[in-house]
């Protein structure tokens, strides 16, 4: 193949528990700076994709590359260290620390010191911490929370957990960011603000993104290049319009006309 | 917040001054002419072992989040250890020595070797215990530890050079007041330090969600080791310190009752807070203590103290679940009047329509 420099390269990737084939034949590769999305009915395997490129399921066949390395006997921390942060589908932030904590914990790869200088309060970790507390700040500023960093993550409302989840991740500093339904629970203005938010991100931090979603208002807007699967097969792939005018993608979400799956 | 003094510099004067008031105290304390001084002089120094293996059991409980019912036996291997290097090698050397000053430094120096080195062994322990059972969680991991515990506590009543069931007499009385209160400061600043650095956040990321916390790239097994090799550590000091007070050590001591003492006082300060654990050390020391007068009061001098004293664990816990002071500190609690504390705040919308929203179904 001619992704000598992808970032992401998820070869033939098939994934089976016991019987069942969850993902099959599973071909993606992600350039720098692009912003792809993955759709699909329910169950189509989706957040099995994004299990298997975080390394927290191993593919039963196939590989998958970040970097050109093989992350086959990753664990999802090495895959992070390698540049791809993740949110999840159900919120997990870490609910009983302060915001700007969870922040600091995504960029924990970051702030390397030793459990003695951490005791002993070295200049380094002075620091480490002084650029954590910077870092962390600004993540916070972007995304319009600086103003509840001590506040508990539980305490936050839906819609800035979901964004401190984002904001958490790329304090992580990846080249490669997956957001797992970014806009699941959102209402419709929060979900214009999230787009604009996730293009301004790509473009700001130079990143590429991979995002899941179920709104297809989101996916088609912004999204450059979408892959749609079906039953753990990739049934089609191309920009928004080629998608949306794809009769199989159609057919995928169970018949209904275009119209009502919101094509 | 960085301070103009060099952080050596700095901690060493911190140190000097903790170890002046120490030992002020120490003299202090023993110079108060009440009867019985002496008695309450004991409850101290036990309360401030107890305060050592509160505060280091709340690394593994309360901030990484491993349930573990084996510190008694990390406490065991340590106090066992050390006191058999003072028993064995250090104070037949001692003995030889002139009394005088030398004699007096070499004592306390022997006593820091045999306490650290019970320590490292303790650490050692967390760390082979460790290792292969923080694969498990909650409920399995619990089990696992108390089976340790156990597992110590038979292989120690077995061995004959320790005592066996006999239990392990004529300890030299190294330990005291100072040294006991200076390994509680220091736990406590050690644990306090921790958790505001990146290693601790570890640590709290590991107990609030692993799966979250390993897309974050914390390698959550070397951290929950972490956390299990330096609260056992700790907790061997504290039972070389104990081995060395009490004179005498039994197998009997260190049952998994032992364990659960200490994690009732974690539990009850509120799993997660430092000065909780500190409390609730010092309240679960003096308690049963302060019982015993109630036996006065008792028709056929029965002694109920230890049904009160359960009665108000119970209490305690089902009126604040949470502990004590619930994941904050002392300070956090006082503080709130003037400035709410985070989590005071009710969860505001942003904008009305993010009100009464649920979070949707997972997949």
């Amino acid at each position: 193949m001619a992704n000598g420099n992808a970032l992401l390269d998820a070869r033939d990737v098939t994934i089976r528990f016991g019987g069942l084939t969850a993902v099959s034949h599973f071909n993606l590769a992600i350039q720098p700076h692009e912003l792809v999305g993955l759709i699909g009915p329910n169950g189509a395997g989706k957040t099995t994709v994004f299990n298997m490129l975080t390394g927290v399921y191993k593919p039963t066949e196939g590989e998958i590359f970040v970097g050109g390395v093989s992350t086959h006997d990753f664990k999802p921390y090495q895959i992070t260290a390698l540049g791809v942060a993740r949110t999840f589908q159900n919120i997990r932030l870490f609910k009983e620390l302060s915001v700007i904590d969870n922040v600091k914990i995504g960029g924990h790869i970051h702030y390397k010191y030793s459990g003695t200088a951490a005791v002993l309060k070295t200049n380094r970790f002075h620091d480490a911490e002084e650029i954590a507390d910077r870092e962390a700040t600004q993540l916070l500023e972007i995304f319009g929370l600086e103003a509840r960093a001590d506040y508990y993550a539980k305490n936050l409302p839906y819609g800035d957990q979901r964004r401190l989840e984002i904001a958490r991740a790329l304090a992580a500093r990846p080249k490669l960011l997956l957001l797992d339904e970014p806009a699941a629970g959102l209402n419709d203005r929060e979900t214009r603000d999230l787009m604009q938010t996730i293009h301004d991100i790509r473009d700001r931090f130079d990143i590429a993104i991979l995002v899941i979603e179920h709104n297809m208002e989101l996916v088609m807007g912004i999204c450059e290049r979408i892959i749609v699967l079906s039953f753990g097969k990739t049934i089609a792939q191309g920009s928004a319009a080629e998608v949306r005018a794809n009769p199989v993608v159609i057919e995928a979400y169970l018949g209904e006309p275009a119209e009502a799956a919101g094509l | 917040m960085k301070t103009s003094l060099p952080w050596w510099l700095r901690d060493f004067i911190l140190l000097s001054g903790f170890v002046a008031v120490l030992i002020g105290l120490s003299y202090g304390l023993e110079a108060i002419p009440i009867a019985g001084i002496a008695y309450y002089n004991r409850i101290l120094v036990i309360m401030g072992i107890n305060i050592t293996l509160a505060v280091s059991l709340n690394i593994i409980n309360g901030h990484a989040g491993q349930f573990s019912l084996g510190h008694a036996g990390f406490m065991a291997v340590g106090a066992y250890f050390s006191a058999y290097l003072t028993y064995y090698h250090f104070a037949p050397r001692l003995d030889k020595m002139p009394a005088g000053t030398e004699q007096f430094v070499m004592q306390n120096v022997y006593l820091v070797i045999a306490v650290l080195a019970g320590g490292l062994l303790a650490a050692l322990a967390g760390y082979l215990v460790g290792l292969p059972s923080l694969r498990l969680r909650g409920d399995y991991l619990a089990i696992v530890t108390l089976g340790f515990g156990e597992i110590i506590r038979v292989l120690i009543l077995n061995i004959d050079t320790i005592g066996a069931a006999r239990g392990f007499s004529g300890i030299p009385h190294w330990g005291n007041f100072f040294w006991v209160f200076l390994v509680a400061g220091l736990t406590i600043v050690i644990s306090w330090r921790l958790v505001q650095s990146s290693v601790g956040r570890a640590f709290l990321a590991v107990r609030e969600d692993q799966i979250a916390a390993e897309a974050m790239g914390v390698d959550t097994t070397k951290y929950k080791v972490k956390a299990f090799v330096i609260g056992s550590f700790m907790a061997g000091v504290a039972g070389g310190l104990y081995a060395h007070y009490t004179m005498y050590l039994n197998p009997q001591t260190f049952m998994f009752v032992k364990s659960f003492e200490v994690v009732a006082m974690v539990v009850l300060g509120g799993l997660g807070s430092i000065s909780g654990s500190v409390v609730a050390a010092i309240i679960l020391t003096f308690l049963p203590e302060g019982l015993r007068s109630v036996k006065d009061y008792m028709p056929g001098g029965r002694d109920p103290r230890m049904v009160i004293y359960s009665i108000m664990l119970i209490v305690l816990m089902l009126t604040r679940p949470q502990g004590i002071f619930g994941r904050r500190e002392l300070w956090q609690i006082f503080g709130r009047r003037k400035k709410p504390a985070p989590d005071e705040k009710p969860a505001e919308g942003f904008g009305d329509e993010t009100m009464n929203r649920k979070a949707p179904p997972t997949q």
